[in-house]
């Protein structure tokens, strides 16, 4: 399970540089895509398959369906290929991918240094489970969000309205 | 022979099942074209392809032997990545699916307890085919497919979700052998269920771009849509796949609402293989049967009756049978 967990944890990030290097659009899209499975394989070594298939359910599944789509009706070209190009100089990433990197190095440094933290046991989480934990300690925080969804679909209504005249 | 542990004959039986199922779904898929042309031509009074071996029957041979040697062609404008993923995505998530449906008793590939959401994570990745398919093919008539494609598919997907969770709530699992079990323990979800048959059996015609959802391919207007540009083993990949997603949708709706491998009024217990295959062929049949009788709608006509008919009809559905099932249930001693 630890391996499964690490491998894929490794694959998220190889994709994730790739959705952030890549020139063309719709490829980096679909690296996302992968990444964004990643992940969800990530939840499933943990042990949290329901998480996992929302993940993809409504990450991958949904919400990368729609980026997709609207890249497709943008209709970038090789001229968009080209300024991406032009923009990923090296002069511009370099700076801050250094300072990142020794961020990273200390991270890593004091998760090392920390001796045994919890290890994958790989306790499977049933969806019932997660739906006791949701509607009970949670309850506010599912309504919160419900709320903040209904918020977005009363602006998504107002502004594809059509006024008739 | 010491290797042989019952540990690893456990493992291998279950890779045999593994690749037994992954042959037969394969299989069907591949002869259902010939079963529908077929099948077609006797409901509309023709013959369909009758020449080719008995009664036409080789006819699928023939096809299978054009299809190989065909020339592998992508066009110089096609993006050549995707469009070499896309067909290998059409065919993948569906075969995938077949992982979670229990077949009888003992055969079954998977069984997860989250068996339902790992069928509609695939049924989502499956978008992903024909919208790469449309947008790598560097075509119009592709694109327009494509995008139709994506819209019906999220919009059939959202109240698909929906039309099962009522179900869910009854038999209290995602996991698709505990809804076979409650089914032969009680009624068959049929019948209390009934809208949510309804509705899932319409959002899995929609999501398998069948007949009357076709119109990601309509050839009047889009010349076939998504894979306009494909030939060969790709196009044929895509063509399999169509049909093994009919075998999905048939044997999840036995599996979800026909109570799986059982009989009915458990008649015959003996033979819980010939019941699954009966009552799976029996919906393949449905399927076959929508695309001789039901002609195509208008594309606006599709997305206003799931966005406007079918969702609030599921959103019901799942209000009323959790109310019934909050009523029926003793109330929790904590």
């Amino acid at each position: 399970m630890e391996f499964a967990f690490y491998f894929s944890a490794g694959i998220a990030v190889a994709a994730t540089l790739r959705v952030i290097t890549h020139t063309h659009p719709v490829h980096a899209l679909l690296y996302l895509v992968v990444s964004l499975m990643a992940i969800a394989m990530c939840f499933f070594s943990l042990g949290a398959p329901f998480a996992g298939a929302l993940e993809i359910i409504v990450y991958a599944g949904a919400i990368m369906v729609l980026f997709v789509f609207v890249v497709m009706m943008l209709n970038l070209g090789r001229a968009t290929a080209e300024q991406e190009r032009r923009w990923l100089t090296p002069r511009a990433w370099l700076g801050p991918s250094v300072l990142a990197a020794l961020l990273l190095v200390e991270l890593l440094g004091i998760l090392f240094h920390q001796p045994g933290g919890a290890m994958i046991k790989g306790t499977l989480v049933d969806p019932k489970e997660v739906g006791v934990t949701l509607f009970g300690p949670y309850l506010l925080a599912v309504e919160l969000a419900s709320m903040l969804l209904l918020a977005a679909l009363v602006a998504a209504w107002h502004l594809g309205r059509q006024d008739k005249e | 022979m010491s290797w042989l542990t019952p540990e690893v004959i456990d493992i291998l039986f279950a890779v045999f099942q593994a690749v037994v199922i992954l042959l037969v779904a394969v299989i069907a898929g591949a002869l259902l074209s010939f079963v529908e042309r077929r099948v077609l031509a006797l409901w509309q009074d023709r013959y369909g392809p009758n020449r080719v071996g008995p009664f036409g029957s080789l006819q699928i041979a023939a096809d299978m032997i054009k299809m190989f040697f065909k020339e592998d062609w992508i066009p110089p404008f096609a993006d050549k990545k995707i469009f070499t993923l896309a067909p290998a995505v059409a065919m993948g998530t569906v075969l995938a699916s077949f992982m979670v449906i229990p077949v009888t008793d003992t055969w079954g590939v998977a069984d997860m307890n989250i068996g339902i959401l790992f069928f509609f994570a695939m049924a989502g990745l499956t978008v992903y085919a024909v919208l790469f398919a449309g947008w790598a093919s560097n075509n119009k008539y592709s694109l327009l497919g494509g995008l139709r494609a994506s819209a019906q598919t999220i919009s059939y997907e959202v109240f698909m979700g929906l039309a099962l969770m009522g179900l869910v709530a009854q038999a209290g699992s995602f996991n698709l052998r505990d809804i076979v079990e409650y089914q032969a323990q009680n009624l068959w979800f049929i019948i209390p269920q009934f809208f949510g048959f309804c509705t899932f059996f319409i959002a899995g015609v929609a999501v398998t771009h069948r007949h009357p959802f076709d119109q990601p391919e309509a050839e009047q207007e889009l010349a076939d849509g998504y894979h306009v540009e494909y030939s060969g083993m790709k196009w044929g990949m895509f063509f399999v796949g169509e049909y093994i997603g009919i075998v999905l949708i048939s044997s999840l709706l036995v599996t979800l609402f026909f109570g799986g491998w059982h009989g009915p009024f458990d008649l015959l217990p003996q033979i819980p293989f010939i019941w699954f295959a009966l009552k799976t062929g029996f919906f393949i049949m449905i399927f076959i049967l929508l695309r001789a009788a039901i002609p195509r709608p208008r594309y606006d006509q599709v997305m206003s009756f799931s966005w406007k008919f079918c969702l609030p009809l599921t959103l019901l559905n799942l209000l009323v049978t959790g109310a019934l099932v909050l009523l029926n249930t003793p109330a929790a001693v904590n």
